[in-house]
């Protein structure tokens, strides 16, 4: 057996539950007398709802009750008692709150049914009579009503201008701009959002549910129902994938909750494909860039302006612009950052949010400018490498980044990349090969953690995070295991449940950092017991040692100075007649480290695609992504992470999109068959590297989280490999094969070539 | 879903008559369509007649030359079938191009020329669309009509036929056998399916209670140089924007024969025979291919979000021909091309 876990892989522990159908997920759980619901949505963006008639859905037998905005009522009235712990500025949406509809898909009815087909039909008959407001839902072409984004989003600061850019711009002599688009996105993890309300008693309840943050939601549901904290208990121990859409709490918590608490029955609601479009998408965004550089390769400028797009009631805000001000080494920086309010539901975090939307732009542009200059795009990087924060000027607390570059060119053979466009083509197939870099927070949040050691040598450790697939369960018992010296299979972990001591929202790829430190931190705690507990033992060797004395490994405690003299823990336990230890531990960041330093992960991503000449389809055939994201405690999970992330980023550039049109206000192409996600045959080869990275300044175990870093970078360094196989720059995600053509053509009648000459 | 009775039948004429008598009843097969547009409230069936257990799920070569392909068939069955495979690799291509391997292994080959269209709006109760509710409007017309057709449409309708399936039949000149109220008859695969005209909530021509019973492949093979070309917005399982069917009889670098069928284009599998002869007795050039893409393609009309689709088709015309001619006897593979 062998106690020393971190930064060596291991499998998931929660796989042989998934795998077996053991792991129970929201919609999963067994109830007594069950209820099922069925969310009606709106047909229209803007407007209100004249009439509903539910007279012929009461009809149908197995109905139990249709809840309209009609019917609800007792509820808080204060906008605050809406909000949650992921809330932007702006008035929090309300289920059923009125007959306002702000945009389409809107939940304004549930049918209570003794089944979901019965629920389902039933709400097919609900007549609705709307009057019709004109919507706007055009992201590009309302760009004229911008406005700067307020504060209000944690997290969220204004990006921050420097020297003098349009000067610099004007002067410079080698320069480039363009404009930047993405759609919208719909997170769509493969579990639909889901929950079974228990009703327990009058005014107590219990929800399994799923999300990223239990305490949120009981945060959200207790406010807003009028119950006591410790009456709604919120469970969710296993979440089929979120990626930022179980954040906030959802309709179908509320409405479930709802319905329980009015019929005092238990309650399962579960949302269809179709209704994952109808809440919070990662914006549309668009983007304007003007950069210019000497000839030696040094930037001279950057002008970034971002545009993305929010909700009619709230202002969703997100960090886009604010990174091209501290990725490279530039004097002369303007950066501007502002929303535009459609008739869509408030956008919500999508992996690595903002960040994937610059770098979309930002590293497309930097790719343009060393064409620009005719120089090579890691040359260029190299050249403006950041050593420092430029915006804070602190130093980062580590930065590996330039190892990333040597690392990650050299397995993806960079080297032997030739700088023209056009120049590698196998038949039909240009080839190109592009690369970006890109960088994410690492950030840690106050959290809590309880241990209880048993005396059979067993521990139990929990903590109320959440567990969205990332290697949560296993990292932590990792952890544990190695803190306390014990076997894998003698520690369990457990989350997910306001029972458990409290821990921050599963976001912004601080889990591991946050919940990690505080089960290190309980389990130091437990271990000082132990000690204290053998140091106390008489006829041993321990007697009186000091705590510092101490080690522990393979379930023994030793003497450090006498590693022979070994006592199981059992065994003190037994002899200290303690039949189990229980401790709760806190930990948070340090706020001096956060004063001097600058906390970052970094990756490098090195793309090659294929692009046929004549019918402009593109295939990634190979990826490479190099991270630095401190120490990495588990090498499998975290590989699985980046992994994940680069597929997703090729979903990204060359699929993703969720269509609006514009007449209706509504997203058309929502369900899987037509929105579109990487499939198998769309993935190649991808390789992940971490390099080598030490920091003993971001938190005590050394890392920075890797659920969001892999992301960042991976669409621009495809959108450039593109450009690099054709010659060809889309700026407008997902880069489909007709936008290629089109784009080509468009080049093609242009009097004077763009970029190269 | 609304409510409905199912009733399985025990043979083809049991089939026929129980729908007969059901004035919105529908056959189900391997459900992969029905059961989707019924979720979604589009298809209401009160009566679901289920056809599973009908005796025609057999691959058999017929008398007169040529191969019977039972409609509840599934088309992976029929995909991978010997004969199908050795004789007539033009279907197998196109039915493996299509959906993902659980729904091919679901799907028959009655069920697959009957699949609907894949038009957002149709789907979406919340839009007007002529398919689904005749008389309301088209909301492709002036919307996102990236899927959506070139060819044969009309004012009231432009959607596209979805089948891969049925672009390869239509290539090979396949015949489907009915049975009806009124007894049997053999139609071509060409008058299966209709244009939109100002109809389009009919798909194609058969009339209520009749039953697919089989779809034959005629006796005429194509073995060597056919190519079927799929360009879609992902690598798998994504619905075509355009395909072409190619079935190529060559002596040497000359054309005998050429049939080129074109999906997701119209409302139907779309071929222009009259162009087709302007391949004859050619040889296989870039040049004749394009002159014959353009002819294909002279009546096309974009309605914005699609017009791309005109240009694509020609140069998918292009490609599947050059590949098709390029095959051998000795590399039946499709082997990249130059
Ligand atoms: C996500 C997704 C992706 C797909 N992608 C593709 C694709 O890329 N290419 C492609 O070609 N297809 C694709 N399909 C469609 C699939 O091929 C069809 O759904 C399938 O072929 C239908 O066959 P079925 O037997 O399941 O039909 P069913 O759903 O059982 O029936 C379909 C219709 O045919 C009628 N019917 C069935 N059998 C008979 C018969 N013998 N006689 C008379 N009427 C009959 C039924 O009444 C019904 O109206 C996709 C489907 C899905 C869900
Ligand atoms: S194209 Fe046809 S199916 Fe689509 S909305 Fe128009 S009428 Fe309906």
């Amino acid at each position: 057996m062998n106690t020393k876990y971190t930064g060596q892989s291991a499998s998931r522990v929660d796989g042989p539950l998934k795998v077996t159908g053991k792991a129970k997920y929201a919609a999963e759980f067994a109830a007594d007398g069950l209820l099922y619901g069925y969310v009606l949505n709106s047909n229209i963006a803007s407007g209100e709802i004249l009439s509903i008639d539910t007279t012929a859905a009461m009809g149908i037998k197995g109905v139990i009750s249709v809840f309209t905005h009609e019917n609800v009522e007792d509820l808080t009235w204060f906008n605050i008692k809406y909000k949650d712990m992921d809330s932007t500025a702006g008035t929090p949406f309300r289920p059923l709150g009125s007959n306002k509809i702000l945009f389409s898909m809107q939940p304004i009815g549930l049918v209570v049914a003794e089944s979901f087909e019965i629920a389902r039909l039933a709400a097919s008959l609900i007549e609705i009579s709307y009057k019709e407001y004109p919507h706007v839902t055009n992201l590009q072409g309302e760009l004229d009503h911008s406005k700067e984004a307020p504060m209000g989003k944690i997290g969220y600061v204004q990006p921050k201008s420097r020297g003098n850019a349009e000067k610099a711009y004007r002067k410079a002599e080698y320069k480039i701009q363009g404009e930047y688009v993405h759609a919208a996105e719909h997170h769509n993890p493969l579990e639909m959002l889901a929950t079974t309300a228990i009703w327990e008693e009058e005014g107590k309840i219990t929800l399994y549910d799923k999300t990223q943050g239990v305490s949120n939601v009981q945060m959200y549901i207790s406010n807003v129902f009028g119950l006591k904290m410790e009456n709604v208990r919120v469970v969710s121990p296993f979440v089929g994938g979120a990626f930022g859409i179980g954040l906030r709490p959802k309709y179908n918590v509320f409405l479930a909750t709802l319905a329980s608490l009015e019929l005092r029955r238990n309650i399962r609601l579960v949302l269809t494909r179709q209704q994952m479009f109808s809440f919070g998408h990662r914006p549309g965004s668009v983007q304007r860039i003007a950069m210019s550089a000497d000839l030696n390769g040094k930037l001279t400028s950057i002008q970034h302006a971002a545009f993305g797009e929010t909700s009619t009631y709230e202002d969703y805000t997100e960090i886009v612009a604010n990174w091209s001000g501290t990725m490279y080494n530039c004097e002369n920086v303007k950066l501007k950052y502002e929303l535009v309010k459609l008739n869509v539901a408030t956008p919500t975090d999508m992996r690595a949010p903002g960040a994937v939307t610059s770098a979309h732009a930002f590293e497309s542009a930097i790719d343009e400018m060393a064409y620009a200059i005719k120089m090579d795009p890691l040359e260029f990087r190299r050249i403006n490498y950041a050593e420092e924060d430029q915006v804070e000027k602190k130093p980062y607390s580590s930065k590996e980044l330039r190892a990333c570059y040597d690392q990650g060119a050299a397995k993806f053979g960079w080297e032997n990349r030739p700088l023209e466009p056009q120049s590698m083509r196998e038949g039909n197939q240009l080839v190109g090969w592009g690369m970006a870099n890109g960088a994410w927070d690492a950030l840690m949040m106050p959290a809590k953690a309880q241990a209880i050691l048993s005396a059979d040598g067993k521990l139990i450790l929990s903590s109320g995070t959440s567990d969205i697939g990332t290697g949560t369960y296993t990292i932590m018992t990792q952890i544990g295991a190695e803190t306390l010296g014990l076997g894998l299979d003698d520690v369990t972990f457990q989350l997910g449940d306001t029972h458990m001591p409290m821990a921050p929202l599963e976001g912004g790829s601080w889990t591991a950092a946050s919940v990690g430190s505080a089960v290190k931190a309980v389990c130091e705690e437990v271990k000082t017991k132990l000690f204290e507990m053998a140091s106390k033992l008489k006829d041993t060797p321990f007697k009186r040692a000091k705590i510092k004395d101490f080690a522990v490994d393979h379930g023994h405690i030793s003497l450090l100075s006498n590693p022979s003299a070994r006592l199981s823990i059992v065994d003190v336990m037994r002899l200290s007649g303690v039949n189990s230890i229980l401790e709760t531990a806190m930990s948070g960041p340090d706020p001096k480290a956060k004063k001097t330093h600058s906390f970052n992960s970094h990756a490098a991503v090195f793309a090659e695609v294929k692009v046929d000449a004549d019918l402009g389809t593109v295939v990634v055939t190979r990826v490479v992504c190099a991270v630095a994201a401190g120490k990495i405690l588990n090498p499998k999970t975290a590989g699985s992470q980046i992994l994940g992330s680069v597929v997703w980023g090729i979903s990204k550039a060359l699929e993703e999109e969720s269509v609006l049109d514009n007449e209706f206000g509504r997203f058309m192409n929502h369900s899987l068959a037509e929105y579109h996600v990487a499939v198998n045959k769309d993935i190649n080869e991808i390789d992940v590297i971490f390099v080598e990275e030490h920091d003993d300044l971001v938190n005590p175990l050394g890392i920075k989280g890797v659920g969001e870093i892999g992301i960042v970078a991976v669409a621009p360094a495809i959108a450039n490999a593109v450009f690099h196989a054709t010659g060809v720059r889309v700026r407008n995600l997902p880069i489909t094969m007709d936008k290629v053509l089109q784009i080509a053509e468009e080049d093609k009648n242009q009097e004077e070539v763009p970029l190269l000459k | 879903m609304n409510s409905f009775s199912y009733i399985r039948a025990a043979d083809p004429a049991e089939a026929v008559s129980q729908l007969a008598q059901q004035s919105n009843g529908k056959f189900v097969a391997g459900g992969t369509n029905l059961f989707d547009l019924m979720k979604e409230n589009i298809e209401q069936p009160p009566y679901v007649i289920d056809i599973n257990r009908l005796d025609l799920a057999r691959i058999e070569p017929l008398p007169q030359g040529g191969l019977r392909l039972g409609a509840l068939v599934t088309n992976a069955d029929t995909a991978w079938n010997e004969l199908v495979e050795q004789n007539y690799p033009l279907l197998s291509k196109a039915i493996l191009a299509g959906a993902s391997p659980q729904l091919r292994n679901m799907a028959t080959n009655g069920g697959n020329p009957l699949q609907r269209t894949r038009c957002y709006y149709f789907y979406d109760h919340a839009t007007p669309c002529n398919k689904r509710e005749p008389g309301t409007g088209c909301s492709a017309l002036n919307g996102f009509n990236r899927i959506h057709a070139i060819l044969g449409t009309s004012e009231h309708c432009i959607a596209t036929h979805p089948s891969d399936m049925c672009v390869a039949l239509r290539a090979l000149g396949a015949r489907v056998n009915i049975k009806g109220v009124n007894g049997e008859r053999t139609i071509d695969f060409a008058d299966l399916h209709r244009l939109p005209g100002d109809a389009p909530h009919l798909d194609n021509n058969l009339e209520h209670g009749d039953l697919i019973t089989s779809i034959d492949l005629p006796e005429k093979q194509f073995k060597t140089n056919v190519a079927y070309l799929k360009l879609r917005d992902r690598q798998s399982y994504a619905f075509a924007l355009v395909s072409v069917a190619v079935a190529l009889e060559m002596n040497g670098d000359q054309i005998l024969e050429a049939r080129v069928a074109l999906g997701g284009v119209a409302h139907k599998p779309w071929r222009d025979e009259a162009a087709e002869e302007q391949l004859k007795g050619q040889p296989a050039t870039a040049d004749h291919f394009k002159a014959f893409a353009d002819t294909v393609l002279s009546g096309a009309i974009g309605y914005g979000h699609n017009t791309f689709k005109i240009e694509l088709a020609k140069r998918a015309i292009v490609r599947a021909l050059t590949t098709a001619a390029a095959q051998s006897v000795e590399e039946p593979s499709s082997q990249p091309l130059v």
